[in-house]
């Protein structure tokens, strides 16, 4: 494995090195997977920062159940889909440390529903990744909570059809009919410009949570090329090209008060 | 004023081969190797680093971390 | 000065865990534990502790496991049910070696059942409702004096053992009022845990997982775990006598039917009965050598539960086959009589062959 680069000598600026909080070990991701990008996002955010020394993650039950190979922080596993409650355990012991959530479909959506409600109906001080690839990855492609309508899935082998296994659930509208949340935002890995407005809006809501500000969650639309049966760029395509439509992007809370 | 020079390292351990960065490049600096890194996979490497303007798209979009940038003349040039 | 109050068992219970230092405590509304919920409510903020009323038994336990990790001492009540939920965070949390405090007030079952009271979550609790090989230390208390003792014992071993421990009690003990004697100690001191998660900084990270996948690796764990079990099965077993030290008809009974029964040996020894009672404290280590021991001497066992019949089967696996060993029991909420034992014992005192021999 070749090590990190450090700018040569007659350099006069790093644009891009990987951030420290990321270890420096080839994940076990897919090729194309958004869950990589997804993790050197948070990385590059502890970083610059410089909260990884007093951060504590709960990472899901998923594809990235193995969080703690790649993130550079304590981390806590968590049974699948009660992340959020893991978390609100953490916070209130050690309120001062930066807690994140981080989650996929299922563990989000699916069987954590209830943890993911309360757990911002009661305003807790986290941050909330939320990984929304359309599927469930991990056990081979299911249909998830926000697989669309149509999309063939392993256990939608026919297209999802709404009369029988309901349409794609929005998270971050369901949140939006809370009082408590701060901060609550959908964005996408659909595009280096995408990229770099996730980076931002986690940067914002882990900023809120060092001042207190409250509950964030940040839905990142993903591509899971695998389970999606795409090549990597077909999957960021379908991202944004079917994935967005049914999802739309923006800050749909920010500051405690309903944006839209 | 001369432009500004850029140089990448891409990790071909960490690659995966995704080709995101060869499609996202705007200046076709990038290439997919026929060589396979320790893991099996086709990796990424440099093929026209002069056409590099330092966007950073390529390292944006990497799944992996697997390219790095760098701005200025490099000790090898 | 020590403060002797009247108090319900699960308001014991809460006061008790509050002085042992309880850091945060997490609960979900279920009869017949709720005063237990509600003392933590009115109490917990006074102290600066944690109490959160959880969205389910499930994000109950869930927070538990999250307050553990950071090293900091936490509780989760519930009654039987409730129990059943929390029986995926019980596996985790003992997979994962996170010191927990966890209250059953066990009512009828099965299913929804009633509130009334029962010990019918004795193998739930003993013999792991959950997945996996792994054991909780179960606690039975037959007072509200030992409600309060217990619990505040159950903290100090679940940091010893790094393992969850389990307060196994029942509606009729949780509801009854008794004058108790409150604990004026300090709490017993945390040993230092470096492997909690408290931000990394000046270590490396630490990680808390039961998912094992290395090769050899969950063996491993599990091998650990087997040791320390065993480590706990010499140290800990607790149990407590009446009257066996002439007893030919031994008594084995918990909680509220240790009531009962210990009123029913007093009862048969005046019919001309030598009953004793052994009382098990420690359901989880169970007493097996004490009761091999008395099952050489006595002429019969009588086993009373509130169930179907489930302690029973650890007497018969500690007793052997040599001597008679009867149930005496009621199920979905009955409370046994105490005539019905002392008629119970007479029987056994009659049929047994040791007896007949004599």
């Amino acid at each position: 494995m070749s090590p990190s680069r450090k700018p040569s000598k007659t350099s006069r600026r790093s644009v891009y090195h990987r951030p420290v909080s990321l270890v420096n070990k080839p994940t076990h991701f897919c090729p194309g997977c958004g869950h990589g990008t997804a993790h050197k996002l948070i990385a590059e955010v502890l970083d610059s920062l410089k909260i990884r020394e007093k951060t504590i993650g709960v990472a899901p039950v998923g594809c990235a159940v193995m969080a703690y190979y790649y993130l550079n922080c304590d981390i806590s596993e968590a049974a699948h889909g009660r992340t959020p409650a893991v978390a609100t355990g953490i916070k209130r012991c050690l309120p001062d440390r930066i807690v994140f959530s981080y989650q996929g479909d299922g563990d989000l959506a699916a069987i954590g529903m209830a943890e993911t409600i309360h757990a911002a109906n009661r305003g807790e001080n986290i941050t909330v990744i939320f990984v929304n690839n359309s599927v469930y990855g991990m056990t081979g492609g299911q249909m998830a909570p926000t697989t669309l309508s149509g999309q063939k899935t392993v256990t939608s082998p026919c297209g999802r059809d709404a009369r029988t296994m309901g349409s794609p659930i929005r998270v971050c509208e369901l949140l939006n009919t809370l009082d408590a949340p701060w901060h609550i935002e959908r964005v996408a890995l659909d595009s280096p410009a995408g990229i770099r407005k996730t980076r931002k809006a986690l940067l914002t809501a882990f900023k809120g949570q060092m001042e207190g500000k409250g509950y964030s969650l940040i839905e990142i639309l993903s591509p899971c090329p695998i389970h999606m049966r795409l090549s990597p760029m077909e999957a960021v395509r379908f991202v944004k090209e079917g994935m967005i439509p049914a999802f739309p992007l923006g800050v749909f809370r920010m500051g405690g008060k309903p944006a839209v | 004023m001369s432009p500004k020079v850029y140089s990448l390292a891409i990790d071909r351990e960490r690659c995966k081969g995704c080709e995101l960065c060869v499609d996202f490049c705007p200046r076709t600096v990038l290439a997919l190797s026929p060589k396979l890194n320790s893991r099996g996979q086709h990796y990424a490497f440099v093929t026209a680093p002069a056409n590099c303007i330092g966007c950073a798209q390529c390292s944006d979009i990497c799944p992996d971390a697997a390219i790095e940038i760098d701005e200025g003349v490099p000790s090898h040039a | 000065m020590r403060k002797r109050v009247l108090m319900n068992g699960n308001d014991a219970i809460g006061e008790g865990a509050i002085r042992a230092g309880c850091d945060a405590y997490f609960g979900y509304p279920i009869t017949p534990q709720n005063e237990l919920t509600s003392y933590m409510a009115n109490h917990m903020q006074a102290h600066g502790r944690v109490f959160i009323q959880a969205e389910s038994e499930v994000a109950a336990v869930n927070m538990v496991f999250g307050a553990a990790v950071t090293g900091r001492r936490a509780m989760t009540s519930s009654s039987s049910p409730g129990i059943s939920l929390k029986q995926e965070g019980l596996s985790y949390l003992a997979a994962a070696e996170l010191p927990s405090v966890i209250v059953n007030v066990q009512r009828g079952g099965p299913g929804l059942g009633n509130i009334a009271p029962s010990q019918s979550d004795y193998f739930q609790a003993t013999k792991g409702g959950g997945h996996g090989d792994y054991h909780l230390i179960v606690l039975a208390p037959y007072t509200v004096q030992e409600m309060h003792d217990f619990t505040i014992n159950a903290f100090a071993l679940a940091d010893r053992y790094r393992n969850p421990v389990m307060l196994l009690t029942d509606g009729r003990l949780g509801q009854m009022m008794e004058p108790l004697t409150l604990y004026s100690g300090l709490p017993h001191k945390i040993p230092p845990k470096p492997w909690a998660l408290t931000g990394a900084r000046g270590r490396k990270p630490n990680h808390i997982r039961s998912l094992l996948l290395e090769e050899g690796a969950l063996e491993q764990r599990n091998l650990h775990l087997q040791a320390k079990y065993k480590t706990i099965m010499n140290e800990l077993v607790g149990y407590d006598e009446y009257l066996t030290h002439d007893a030919t008809v031994l008594v084995v009974a918990y909680g509220s039917s240790a009531r009962i029964a210990r009123g029913a040996v007093d009862q048969a020894r005046a019919k001309g009965v030598k009953a004793g009672l052994l009382r098990p404290i420690t359901l989880w280590p169970f007493p097996r050598a004490r009761i091999r021991q008395l099952a050489r001497k006595v002429h019969g066992i009588l086993v009373v539960e509130m169930s179907a019949g489930q302690m029973i089967e650890d007497v018969q696996l500690s007793a052997g086959d040599r001597i008679p060993i009867a149930f005496e029991g009621r199920m979905g909420g009955g409370i046994p009589e105490e005539s019905a034992v002392v008629r119970a014992m007479q029987r056994l005192a009659k049929s047994s062959p040791r007896s007949a021999r004599k």
